[in-house]
């Protein structure tokens, strides 16, 4: 059993992260020292953490990127171990990850980059591929689910958007991919109040259409976690996973901050 | 639809057979256009040869086609090419060279278009309406000291093409000019020679595409064109010779006050080729935009120099070139902006981008300004790198797969130039050849090229 595991329910582990270890590609600069995490299916887990921990380099290493190397450890996705996928791969088993920092790519639409995305996802569940009115219909389904206004479709991805529009943009896309596991790195960070609002809105909605996903939130501030209500708390310091709570545990560090926790005395060492 | 007032300077369809297979030279050279050919000799003799080792050639090896012996390439048939590369309906007039000679029997002609004149340079110049502007205007654009080549062409060409849009005319379809070169075992060059004056408030889209088959041919080609005031040009230069070939290309543009003169300058072919592009913004609120694409590979190398000469007030200029390097391919870019004294309130925005696909393509950039007047704002970048992996890690973190992520960011990267082709077979005829070459997966390329806005450069 874990911790924000009910006891007497079976609930199957979406992901596992046994004694993960990570540095920099080509450099000694280890930033993961041993993470271990578990996560049920249907749950929403929160990583809190000082800057420089090693939150958004997790998220990064369960996505594939290939600037980390993994020196130990294993991550399970739905009991299978992901540590051989590419980043695509893993992409089309279901994971998404929603960037601190979405890049902009000029002269690719945002409409035919998703639904190159879509149905790459598609093709790998062997679902038949999506038309362009069956995808424009996805599309507008979604975005009303999310109360997005704007149409990002026909901009070229993130050119020129505003930090807010980015961040809306990664929900949104997140929103038509679907996927089982979405990592929010940070997404909270540069919006405003009513942004935030919407964007937390827009996951949860995703949240209860099934019970079916799971969400690891990383974030600095208690404030989205307001909005997006955690089912457990983990707090990251140095690579490790130090302490891990439930909600209140995030209100107590907002309180307290980080010294004040009462964090374990081998942080650091 | 009327019917142009100058008999002379409609192209007769009834061309004697024997005439498409004339020799290099034309069998009765003018005497006007024979006082320039021997000019541009006595320049040539005066200059010497060229060793390659001149300023203006410092990135590029000419010693290749320096050292080979071209004899005059002749006409012949070349109706497979043709059928390949002819833009059929998309084009409103299409004019052949086959190695450097004008065909009628390939080209199509429409003397039923309003305003357009397309007839050979020797007989324009007898004409009674167009010859005295014909005579005083062809060659005056180029300093032939400066380029030799374009000496080569002027002393040699066979009979070109003058295109001439009247005042006011709107020419809506395309006027496609394709140039045939076609190598043999003995190295030949085709000299091909465009001269195109458009009048005031006219508008027009020119397209000059440069195919070919075989080895070590050159084409030596010279494009000048004059517009006067408020006119519309719309230029694109695509080059997709053999690559075992060589291309020199060198286009000299005059515009007028509040004329508008695009370019778009496309290189794929050529083992080597240089393009000089030179245009002289002459009147006040003139604009000039020159946009170009190289895309190369293998040991190709490619060398655009482009002279952006505000000669007159208020005059924005644009200038976005893009390179895509593969495997040992090089290229050069030199881009130089000259500002009269005259010239205030100058706007000229320059930009160099290079996308090295590989550790040993190589890429030399070179902005060059001149300012001779106060009150300008001149500026310039320049990019050379790999695919940003940030941006791979992105699109395959969708789902996209590595490989079609880094052709969907090449394809991307030029479509920034691609995108504000307005003619349709020179976008896809570069869509195909991306596809083809760059292993583009057909389900990855961009169709829907409208929904961008038409901006300018980032």
């Amino acid at each position: 059993m874990y911790f924000g595991q009910q006891p007497g329910l079976k609930i199957m582990p979406v992901l596992e992260i046994k004694n993960l270890h990570a540095k920099v590609t080509g450099t000694d600069k280890q930033i993961l020292k041993g993470v271990n995490l578990t996560m049920g299916k249907g749950e929403i887990h929160a990583i809190m953490g000082k800057n420089g921990s090693g939150k958004s380099t997790l998220c990064q290493v369960i996505a594939g990127r290939e600037t980390y190397e993994v020196t130990d450890g294993d991550i399970l996705f739905n009991g299978q171990s992901i540590m051989e996928m590419s980043a695509e791969e893993r992409a089309r088993e279901g994971v998404f990850l929603a960037f601190q920092y979405p890049v902009e790519i000029p002269g690719v639409s945002t409409s035919y980059f998703l639904k190159a995305a879509v149905n790459a996802i598609r093709k790998h569940r062997g679902e038949t591929e999506l038309d362009a009115v069956q995808f424009i219909k996805l599309v507008k389904e979604k975005q009303k689910m999310l109360g997005i206004q704007e149409s990002f479709m026909n901009r070229a991805v993130n050119e020129g958007f505003s930090g807010g529009e980015k961040k809306r943009n990664e929900v949104f896309q997140l929103a038509v991919v679907n996927p089982l596991l979405g990592l929010l790195d940070e997404t909270d960070s540069g919006l405003d109040i009513d942004a935030l609002k919407i964007v937390a809105e827009g996951i949860n909605k995703l949240h209860k259409q099934d019970g079916q996903r799971s969400w690891l939130v990383v974030t600095h501030y208690q404030r989205l976690l307001n909005y997006i209500v955690p089912d457990v708390v983990h707090v990251m310091i140095d690579g490790r996973i130090v302490k891990t709570g439930d909600k209140t545990l995030a209100l107590l560090l907002e309180e307290k901050g980080y010294d004040g926790v009462g964090l374990p005395a081998l942080v650091g060492v | 639809m009327s019917q142009t007032l100058d008999p002379a300077s409609v192209e007769p369809v009834s061309v004697p057979a024997d005439d498409i297979f004339r020799p290099h030279a034309m069998t009765h050279t003018p005497a006007w256009l024979s006082t320039l050919q021997d000019q541009a000799k006595q320049t040539m003799a005066r200059n010497g040869v060229m060793t390659g080792k001149e300023e203006h050639w410092r990135f590029t090896q000419l010693q290749p086609i320096l050292r080979t012996q071209f004899k005059p390439a002749e006409a012949e048939y070349a109706s497979d090419l043709f059928d390949q590369y002819t833009f059929g309906s998309d084009a409103g007039v299409e004019i052949v060279f086959v190695n450097g000679v004008y065909s009628p029997d390939l080209s199509r002609l429409d003397d039923t278009i309003d305003g357009l004149t397309v007839t050979r340079i020797s007989k324009a110049g007898a004409s009674t309406v167009h010859g005295a502007r014909v005579q005083q205007t062809l060659g005056t654009l180029i300093d032939l000291n400066l380029h030799s080549f374009a000496a080569d062409n002027t002393a040699h060409f066979s009979d070109g093409i003058y295109i001439h849009i009247r005042a006011s005319a709107v020419i809506e379809q395309p006027v496609h000019v394709l140039n045939i070169t076609i190598g043999h075992d003995q190295p030949t060059v085709a000299h091909t020679r465009l001269l195109v004056i458009a009048d005031d408030n006219s508008q027009c889209t020119l397209v000059e595409s440069y195919v070919g088959s075989g080895a070590r041919s050159l084409c030596n080609a010279v494009t000048e064109i004059v517009c006067g005031q408020h006119v519309h040009i719309d230029h694109c230069k695509l080059q997709q010779e053999s690559k075992a070939s060589f291309h020199i290309g060198n286009m000299q543009v005059k515009i007028g006050q509040g004329t508008e003169f695009v370019s778009h300058a496309v290189t794929i072919g050529a083992r080597i080729s240089r393009n000089d592009l030179g245009v002289q913004l002459a009147g006040r609120g003139a604009y000039a935009t020159l946009n170009g694409l190289v895309l190369i590979g293998d040991v190709q190398h490619a060398d655009n120099h482009t002279i952006l000469h505000h000669a007159a007030p208020d005059c924005p200029s644009h200038e976005l070139y893009k390179h895509v390097l593969s495997d040992k391919s090089s290229a050069v870019f030199k881009g130089q902006i000259l500002v009269d004294r005259i010239a205030q309130k100058t706007n000229a925005k320059q930009s160099s981008k290079s996308l090295l696909m590989s550790d040993t393509a190589n890429m030399n950039s070179m902005p060059a300004l001149e300012i001779y007047a106060d009150d300008v704002k001149c500026t310039h970048g320049s990019t050379i790198g790999p695919i940003d992996e940030d941006l791979v890690f992105y699109l395959r973190s969708r789902g996209i797969d590595a490989d079609a992520a880094r052709h969907l960011l090449t394809y991307a990267f030029a479509a920034d130039v691609t995108r504000r082709i307005k003619v349709a077979p020179v976008r896809r005829r570069i869509e195909d050849i991306m596809a083809g070459e760059h292993g583009l997966p057909q389900d990855l390329r961009i169709n829907d090229l409208g929904a961008f806005d038409d901006a300018v450069i980032r």
